[in-house]
């Protein structure tokens, strides 16, 4: 048989229709689900003027709900990123017994609800607890109902994106260069500033990125463990939460809007460190 | 004699002079990493597991069991399942129009897939409730035909929707990048309908990888929380998920049955951690 040109169907009607109609039913669906919902935040956040707005975000309970969220995210980053440094360099430089079974551990945040993390939480420090609740009252301190069970809370949701995002990272660079750099007389510290953290440094900071994003938002396990006392314990989300069931629209949408705008300004940077991997990785 | 005897004492000691040095180096990393895991996570769970052994297994079974549990797990997986069905389907044509085609403002589509990961669940919860109840921009369009979707099991529906669609685009993807063109056309050639193609070339090699997206998908549906309690009524029996039923059993002060019920959902969760990691070895026995 005399060789024939491949016969890609592509005279066909479906062909024809086929990419158009494919991208067509794509959009729509992402309009449903993502771009109306996005677009709507900021129509209902600014519909009303720039006044509104201001006036929303000026109350008290929303600027201390914005200084609850950023003390939450503040202590559990630094926290998270250390322990994931830590949680990815044993990992992905080490073999031992029991290896796989950490990595699920490290995964457990990802897969528990987070009102069952609260839940947990309550039940470890709350003064009617199981556990040290009944101690830690006795000493006249309070965890639970909080900033500090917020903060605990915040670190337990946001504990393994770090260690996740740099783990794959270390374990492309290999140990080579930090074996050399051993053998020329480096000490720990300078292995580490100066061979291991340049290597990991985009996936370390994409880690931050989600852990920081995640720490901003985090609802379920925060709400159980707050008690939601207007102007002490809550952060933004419950903020939004709180607001809209009392019919402050307006409040909650202001809130709202502001968490929106960070999450966007997350995907770009997330964008930014995707096309530094990227980079990396081509060369 | 003496000297090969003071050679072996050296050579046996030089080992342990250097593994004071190794075990510095692994020390710092290592009790970090077990200490923080043992206070933030070990901790918590033995907490809950200890609190649930306190209950009877009786009484266990009759919280877990109840009337209201049951239609709670019944709104929870069910409606879990169909979010991740639908998205199974959806995400599946989503990560391919994004692989295989170019279009106008595809890059934009592309990073707004990771959205639900970056928008607080509150906010999704609280926008989703305004645009999909009877007045809203998409709500309105529906209530003519009497379709009610905020407040309903369909809102619960499409707030699980939202918040678990980014894990099958985000899973599938680089496995479509990865795929080799050549199959398909090698397939036309021989002459098979473009049906024939994507059913028996194209679907088999992705299916690790969209089960595994459904699977973490409907993973994270089972434990929302924050866009649920806000776009639905959270009655019983109705549209009441069981972690709200968790946080509304501790609201009442009854640690004993928010311990039950987050049990099994821990435990579930539990289930579905192996059931992925599964998958996802399946998935690279495949590539």
């Amino acid at each position: 048989m005399p060789s024939v040109a491949p016969a890609r169907p592509s005279k066909g009607i479906a062909s024809f229709f086929g990419p158009p109609l494919l991208i067509t039913i794509a959009v729509v669906y992402l309009a449903l689900v993502l771009f109306v919902p996005a677009i709507a935040v900021f129509y209902e956040a600014f519909h009303k003027g720039i006044g509104e707005f201001l006036k929303a975000v000026g109350s008290p309970a929303f600027q201390s709900a914005v200084g609850l969220s950023l003390l939450a995210t503040g202590v559990s980053v630094p926290l998270n990123t250390i322990f994931g440094l830590c949680a990815a360099w044993v990992i992905a430089r080490n073999q031992f017994p029991g290896r796989s079974l950490l990595i699920s551990l490290l995964d457990l945040p990802f897969a528990i609800s987070p009102v069952v993390v609260g839940l947990m939480l309550v039940l470890l420090y709350g003064e009617n607890g199981v556990w040290f609740g009944p101690t830690i009252s006795s000493w006249g301190l309070k965890l639970i109902f909080s900033p500090p069970g917020i903060i605990l809370a915040t670190i337990v949701v946001t504990l393994p994106f770090v260690a996740r995002e740099v783990m794959p990272v270390l374990e492309d660079a290999g140990p080579a260069e930090e074996e050399a750099a051993k053998t020329l007389g480096a000490k720990d510290w300078q292995i580490f500033w100066r061979v291991t953290l340049p290597n990991i440094r985009w996936g370390l900071l994409y880690g931050v990125l989600l852990t920081n994003a995640r720490a901003l938002g985090e609802f379920g396990a925060v709400s159980v463990v707050s008690g939601s006392i207007v102007g002490k314990t809550q952060t933004l989300p419950l903020f939004v939460e709180e607001a809209y069931k009392n019919y402050e629209t307006q409040a909650a949408f202001g809130a709202a809007s502001i968490l929106a705008i960070l999450a966007v300004i997350t995907l770009i940077l997330k964008e930014i460190l995707e096309r530094r991997t990227a980079q990396r990785g081509g060369h | 004699m003496a000297t090969n005897l003071e050679l072996s004492a050296r050579l046996a000691q030089a080992p342990q002079r250097k593994t004071p040095a190794l075990w510095q180096r692994v020390s710092l990393p290592w009790t970090i990493t077990v200490t923080y895991l043992l206070i933030m996570l070990v901790l918590p769970i033995t907490a809950l597991f200890g609190k649930a052994l306190t209950v009877s297994p009786a009484e266990f079974w009759r919280i877990a069991t109840s009337d209201i549990a049951l239609s709670a797990y019944d709104v929870t997986f069910f409606t879990s399942l169909a979010a991740g069905l639908i998205n199974g389907v959806m995400g599946t044509l989503v990560a391919w129009v994004l692989v295989r085609y170019k279009f106008p403002g595809r890059k934009i589509v592309d990073a707004a897939v990771d959205l639900p990961f970056a928008l607080p669940t509150a906010v999704a919860g609280l926008v989703l409730a305004t645009v999909y109840r009877e007045t809203g921009w998409i709500g309105q369009f529906f209530a003519p035909f009497g379709i009610k979707i905020a407040f309903t099991r369909l809102g619960v529906l499409i707030a699980m929707i939202f918040i678990s669609f980014p894990f099958i685009v985000r899973t599938l993807q680089p496995v479509l990048q990865e795929m080799e063109k050549e199959a398909e056309e090698a397939s036309w050639s021989l002459g098979a309908t473009q049906v024939q193609t994507f059913f028996k070339v194209i679907l088999p090699p992705l299916i690790p990888a969209i089960l595994t997206g459904v699977a973490l998908g409907f993973s994270r549906a089972v434990g929302e929380y924050g866009s649920v309690i806000l776009i639905s009524s959270s009655i019983p029996f109705k549209d009441l998920i069981a972690p709200v039923l968790v946080f509304q059993r501790l609201e009442a002060y009854d640690y004993g049955g928010a311990t039950v019920i987050g049990t099994v959902l821990l435990l579930i969760s539990l289930a579905m951690l192996f059931v992925i990691n599964a998958l996802q070895q399946w998935g690279r026995r495949y590539a």
